[in-house]
């Protein structure tokens, strides 16, 4: 069991949730995840991690409420627990290894989307921590939407913002911005990292091949066990399979077959919609009369 | 004397009933009916059936102590050699180990040692005895993996008064028989759970949602941790594709996250949140256990299940007695036939698999007549899931995160045959050195790293 200590709504739909998980916590590294079940019942969610404190002993995860699990997740309030956390899962970011010479002579943009922005940070974070400048565009539909602008301009060099409405920052998507970026304003980048929903990530990709720029995504595919045991997770990185947990979550951005990706994505919509849709008719206290509900 | 009667069948749920439900298909025998089997033993002199078990339990003597009713006795004489008996009783291929071996079966039909041994076992853990357990002499061990190798180690160290916790990966204890075996072979509750329990009751620590490698290291564990030995039983977790076209359609899974989301995550149960796909058919592509395991599971979950596998029946690794569940409970076997292609719609869900017929050639290295193609012989099977059962490896986790700890070719970590392996203080046996194989085994190599470690520390 693992305790709860806060639990803050970041927008609607999104909740920030602090656990006490201290051996998480002591071995977190940016670019990691961690397996979340809610009860006894729950299903093993992978979420990223948004933050760690190795003295504090806590993790901190942000998580977007959208199925059964996540709604269960986020339902959880101080002081109660998750039966599960573990982790932390996937290798780390690649820029950990790298020598300090290597990495203060790059130039880093991230792009994060929606939800992706809380992994985003732990990486900016402890670039910022060993002296790496680092540029960060975020995205959002609209500016209810922007979660961690304010940890984020804490960490980042430059903090741009594009939402799809134009309610904040730049009036359109994150891709039209990192192009304005390079080719209006003279921004040059060694290294592209994108986080967010899919299709936000091959396009950001499509964006960085046009300027010859190098890019990372970090995968969010399903998962069950999250250590490399069933599979799930398989994705074609440069025409080989790999597994997303263990091999990933952060591949080369070109290597990934997106499409592929995408549709894995939705192997159990089906069953999911289903039981998102019976919990909601039961929480409107409909009772099943033909026993779906057993 | 010998009680020259037919051996004494079990007690069975019958096929059509348990083909839709996930409770235990062999219900085992009975105090009287356990007697009257074990009173068809001959007590040979030179026991072969002994000989011929993998960590030599002393079979003519528990069933002698049987003959007479004495179960309690019979338990003390099995536990000498085994600490699961009541697992190995369900999960041992003992057509090919003890019962392969009887002088009963050259003639007729073997003891029933399996069920035998299952009797005893479940015999004790309903009638626990108070183990012995030494005072506590101060060293810590860290055992990595709660399956069959670790729980085994664990409970022997803990008995040598070694402060033992284990750390298992997954939010459940029990490895392999948790998250592998399906409930209706080897109970969780009735079985694996209360074996825990006794490992637990020698005052065996375990810690779950440790990924060892991750979470910590076997460094950091015996650095840090004050850790004064390591026993790595972390199992053989990562499961094998064809590597043919189609292999990442959507339903195209491995029999590993088939069985986990069933077992560990009890997907079949409606009340868990973990969500299952079986479709109309399901293709599962193997002929070991955990084929059977995986086939099984999908007709209980109300697919029509069939068995593609590229050799004959009579190459099939899988327990003689699982082949004959299985085909009780109408699963459709095709056997001689090779997977070369899994077709798919246009949104990327599996429709069919495309294979070939097959033939037996010259015995391969493995002894078995190797399979060869049929030129021309192309069909497809339509179905909407296949469930790739071909085998798993030993995850590379810890042997990647663990300076000089020496593996071979196919990602095993090398051992001697007491465990220990090129790091001092680190140990391994089961899975995780042998590549897949079976419980029995991992108890035992469990227990001679117990013995091992013992004298390293003293």
């Amino acid at each position: 069991m693992v305790e709860i200590l806060s639990r803050e709504m970041l927008a609607e739909n999104i909740w920030q949730t602090v656990v006490y998980a201290p051996r998480i916590a002591k071995s977190a590294k940016p670019g990691q995840f961690i397996i979340v079940r809610a009860d006894e019942r729950g299903e093993r969610i992978p979420l990223t991690i948004a933050d760690y404190d190795a003295e504090k002993g806590t993790v901190t995860m942000v998580t977007q409420a959208l199925g059964l699990s996540t709604r269960k997740i986020v339902s959880k309030g101080v002081g109660e627990h998750f039966a599960d956390v573990a982790g932390p899962l996937g290798r780390p970011s690649d820029f950990v290894h790298e020598t300090m010479e290597e990495l203060q002579r790059k130039r880093f943009v991230f792009v994060a989307g929606g939800v992706g922005t809380a992994p985003v940070y732990p990486q900016v974070k402890w670039l910022k921590e060993h002296g790496v400048e680092v540029d960060v565009i975020i995205g959002a539909k609209t500016k209810d939407m922007l979660i961690y602008t304010e940890q984020m301009r804490a960490v980042a060099s430059n903090l741009y913002i594009a939402t799809d409405d134009g309610s904040e920052g730049f009036h359109g998507l994150v891709t039209a911005l990192l192009e304005k970026l390079i080719t209006e304003q003279g921004k040059s980048y060694d290294c592209c990292v994108a986080i967010g929903p899919m299709i936000m990530m091959k396009f950001v990709t499509l964006t960085a091949k046009k300027f010859n720029l190098p890019c990372i995504v970090s995968l969010n595919a399903l998962m069950v066990d999250g250590t490399g045991m069933c599979g799930a997770c398989r994705v074609t990185i440069a025409g080989k399979t790999k597994f997303t947990c263990v091999d990933g979550p952060e591949f080369n951005a070109y290597d990934v077959d997106f499409d592929e990706a995408m549709r894995r994505q939705g192997m159990y919509r089906t069953q999911e919609q289903r039981a998102l849709a019976i919990a909601r008719e039961r929480e409107q206290g409909h009772k099943c009369n033909i026993g779906l509900d057993k | 004397m010998a009680n020259k009667i037919p051996r004494v069948p079990v007690r069975e749920q019958n096929p059509a009933v348990r083909a839709t439900n996930f409770e235990e298909v062999c219900l085992g025998y009975n105090l009287e009916e356990a007697t009257l089997e074990a009173s068809r033993c001959l007590n040979c002199k030179n026991p072969r059936c002994m000989a011929a078990c993998p960590v030599g339990i002393k079979i003519p003597q528990f069933i002698e102590a049987l003959k007479v009713g004495d179960v309690a006795a019979a338990a003390d004489i099995i536990a000498q050699d085994s600490s699961l008996p009541s697992i190995c009783g369900r999960v041992c291929p003992q057509e090919s180990q003890c019962e392969g071996s009887c002088i009963l079966g050259i003639k007729g039909e073997s003891v029933a040692i399996g069920k035998l041994e299952r009797y005893v076992g479940d015999w004790r853990l309903s009638n626990p005895k108070e183990a012995e357990v030494a005072a506590s002499n101060g060293k810590k061990v860290a055992v990595v993996g709660s399956g069959p190798a670790g729980l085994a180690c664990a409970s022997d160290l803990a008995k040598m008064g070694y402060s033992v916790t284990v750390f298992e990966a997954l939010h459940e204890v029990g490895g392999v028989l948790v998250y592998g075996i399906p409930e209706f072979r080897l109970p969780k509750k009735g079985v694996v759970a209360k074996e825990i329990e006794s490992v637990r009751r020698l005052g065996v620590k375990f810690e779950t949602d440790v990924i060892v490698g991750r979470t910590v290291t076997i460094d950091s564990l015996m650095d840090e941790e004050g850790f004064d030995a390591v026993f790595v039983g972390s199992g053989a977790g990562l499961p094998r594709f064809m590597g043919i076209e189609g292999e990442n359609l959507n339903g195209v899974l491995s029999a590993n996250e088939f069985l986990t989301r069933a077992n560990l995550m009890r997907a079949y149960d409606e009340q868990y949140d973990t969500p299952i796909y079986v479709g109309q058919r399901v293709v599962v592509v193997g002929g070991g256990n955990v084929a059977m395991d995986a086939v099984r599971t999908a007709k209980r979950l109300g697919a029509e299940a069939t068995i593609v596998y590229r050799r004959s029946e009579a190459e099939l690794p899988a327990r003689v007695e699982e082949v004959h569940h299985a085909k009780e409970e109408g699963i459709e076997f095709r056997m001689l036939t090779n997977p070369t292609r899994v077709l798919g719609n246009e949104q990327g869900w599996v429709t069919g698999l495309n294979c070939v017929e097959m033939e037996l050639g010259e015995p391969d290295a493995s002894g078995r007549r190797s399979p060869i193609e049929k030129a021309g012989s192309d069909f497809t099977v339509a179905c909407d899931v296949v469930i790739m059962a071909l085998g798993t490896s030993p995850n590379p986790l810890i042997a990647s995160t663990t300076d000089n700890l020496e593996t071979n070719r196919r990602g095993c970590i090398v051992a001697d045959e007491n465990g220990a392996t090129s790091r001092p203080g680190v140990f391994a046996g089961g899975d995780t050195v042998t590549g897949a194989a079976t419980v029995i085994l991992a108890m035992g190599a469990g227990r001679k790293a117990a013995k091992a470690i013992d004298e390293y520390l003293r």
